[in-house]
């Protein structure tokens, strides 16, 4: 895929400056919304409010882009999509843009574009433009191909995040996660909404706990093909794959080093569950926890110092940290007397984990430094949360009427979403990593 | 051709009864009661035990196979767990003893003790607990004179469930062992 920026705002310098300004004018102003929102319960008055025009021939295309910019941006809880129905003409350029008109609506941000097909190609091009100030904040490029046209669209809404939050976007990344259809079992890696699913294994024996490289190019899993559990590692760009740990007893829990050279592990070859590291091609393994009871669910922390995992060593089940060549480990969890699978936030300032109160479990999160725990979800079964890789929802497995789903919380617990499935028990998500896809 | 068929009837009842067995056993055990009496929780053995009928099948008949005569209790291989628990109960003693007996009797017996558990919590922590229940009936055996090089425990957590279904009836029918002999 070719990106170019447009570079008519980064020519000339005072146009430059002025865009700087106009952007942290609107950063600011996304700042103070979402400032707003924590005193308000629910959503609506508080977000960015913003229009995404139709794209110019993007209803020719085989996939329109905008009804997709418009989906992610919503979907995110942070923006307001003000209604771009009516407006005659629709602008397809700066010049045609009529503010006033966008102004009367509430938005404060417009998305302009189009598609043009070229030589069997589409070339995509958008501007995102500060509605009160007259100015444009970013402008890309894209040239693809018809596959690439949902994934342009991601990107696209990933750009516009980025520029009116300050975060980096998550759209265009994957998430993995495991179907059961019957007695089938399907390990799949789709778009992060869910759309584009690809069957990379499928088994009728259980797979579980899927877990990315740091790169987005790999992925571990257990799965029970041969009646007990073996870590398999599978590249997503061969499709090769390889028993990576099979020993003895079971084997499960795989967590990637942030390198991606090494796994964590959990081991049963020397009697109860204990946390080894292996490489992640295979061979020896090194035992990392000597507790004699469970230690399981490994999780690097994103720098590759220390792991934080879950232990019975207390009694029940609760969060531990210790370095990631083993030795000391301190207890983190101390509310509770169910709190298991914990996942690092990619700043690696805090923890997602599940947490059981009563009979229900679910998705919580605790800060490292100052201990403040808060249980974000509520919905019962709530199961394997992990963190979007800029930190800002949780994707977790929940389930509806006995049908296992999936779910997401936005890391302050205000924003929640749902992903529904055709058909089919889904479980065991795992966001990837920011790639360049 | 008789005995085959005849064999393959007794198979086909033996399957019948092994699936029908779970249920039957769990119904009308109250869960909750860590301590339920014998009778409402596992069926008795239908024979007692002799040394004769847990050698291993070598150079005997399929038919005569103890593993896979009903009316033996090597034939038994399930051990059903509390809530929360991996302690083997005293029911199921004669059941392990029997099988690591088994086990004892010919070095080449391999057997593998599959752990399960209830659906509810993290999959990879019940992969665990499934681990603990199979290393008790594992230890049990060993104390019992099994050899322990002849016996693998794995887990199958909440992976494979018997008893279909979020209800305690079928929760207790997974918080369970299994013993898998070589071959099965």
């Amino acid at each position: 895929m070719t990106t170019l920026a447009l570079h008519r705002w980064s020519a000339l310098r005072a146009f430059s400056t002025l865009f700087l300004l106009a952007a942290l004018t609107l950063l600011a102003a996304g700042r103070a919304h979402a400032a707003l929102t924590i005193e308000i319960v629910g959503s609506g008055a508080n977000q960015i409010p913003i229009a995404i025009a139709p794209f110019r021939a993007e209803e020719g295309t085989p996939q329109a882009l905008t009804p997709i910019v418009i989906a992610d941006l919503a979907r995110s809880g942070l923006f307001k999509t003000i209604d771009a129905g009516g407006i005659s003409p629709v602008p397809y350029e700066p010049a045609e843009i009529n503010y006033g008109q966008w102004k009367a609506r509430g938005a404060d941000a417009l998305v302009i574009g189009h598609v043009t097909p070229r030589n069997g190609q589409f070339e995509v091009s958008f501007r995102l433009m500060d509605v009160v100030k007259g100015t444009q904040l970013a402008g890309y490029f894209y040239r693809v191909n018809a596959a690439q046209l949902r994934l342009t669209a991601h990107k696209i809404a990933d750009a516009i995040y980025e520029k009116l939050t300050g975060d980096p976007g998550v759209f265009a990344t994957r998430i993995t996660y495991v179907v059961k259809r019957g007695t089938r079992f399907e390990l799949q890696v789709s778009d992060a909404d869910g759309f584009g699913g690809q069957t990379i294994l499928a088994s009728g024996e259980p797979i579980i706990s899927p877990s990315w490289s740091a790169d987005g190019t790999r992925l571990a899993y257990v799965s029970f093909e041969r009646k007990k559990p073996i870590v398999y590692v599978q590249s997503l760009t061969t499709g090769q794959r390889k028993a990576v740990a099979a020993f003895s007893g079971s084997n499960s829990a795989p967590a990637w080093s942030p390198d991606g050279r090494r796994l964590a592990v959990t081991l049963t070859k020397d009697g109860s569950s204990q946390i080894y590291m292996i490489s992640s091609d295979g061979g020896n393994a090194t035992r990392l926890t000597n507790s004699g009871g469970i230690d399981t669910e490994p999780n690097f922390s994103p720098d590759g110092q220390s792991i934080i995992f879950t232990s019975d060593r207390g009694g029940g089940p609760q969060i531990y940290r210790m370095p990631a060549s083993g030795g000391q480990a301190q207890r983190l969890t101390f509310e509770g007397n169910y709190n298991v699978s914990p996942r690092h936030s990619p700043d690696g300032k805090s923890f997602t984990f599940i947490q059981r109160q009563g009979s229900r479990f679910g998705v919580a999160v605790q800060d490292f430094a100052a201990r403040q725990m808060q249980v974000l979800t509520d919905g019962g079964v709530d199961e394997s949360p992990s963190f979007a890789p800029n930190g800002r929802m949780i994707l977790y497995a929940s389930e509806v009427r006995g049908r296992g789903i999936l779910a997401a919380v936005s890391s302050d617990g205000r924003v929640k979403q749902r992903f529904t499935e055709s058909g089919g028990d889904v479980r065991e998500p795992s966001w990837g990593p920011l790639t360049n896809r | 051709m008789t005995k085959r068929l005849i064999t393959a009837f007794a198979v086909v009842g033996m399957l019948v009864g092994c699936a029908s067995t779970p249920t039957d056993e769990q119904a009308g055990a109250k869960v909750e009661d860590r301590q339920p009496t014998t009778a409402a929780a596992t069926p008795a053995p239908s024979k007692p035990t002799t040394d004769a009928s847990t050698r291993p099948s070598t150079g005997q008949t399929v038919g005569a196979d103890p593993l896979k005569d009903p009316s033996n209790i090597l034939s038994r291989r399930s051990i059903f767990f509390d809530y929360d628990s991996f302690t083997v109960k005293e029911e199921f003693k004669p059941v392990v003893s029997a099988h690591a007996r088994y086990l004892s009797t010919s070095k080449q017996a391999r057997a593998t003790i599959q752990g399960n558990t209830d659906e509810r919590g993290s999959r990879e922590y019940n992969l665990a607990l499934g681990q603990k229940r199979a290393d008790a009936v594992k230890q049990m055996m060993t104390l019992l004179g099994a050899p322990a090089g002849q016996i693998e425990t794995v887990s199958f957590g909440e992976e494979k469930p018997r008893g279909q279904g979020a209800n305690e009836q079928a929760f207790a029918e997974n918080r369970r062992a299994d013993i898998v002999h070589q071959g099965e």
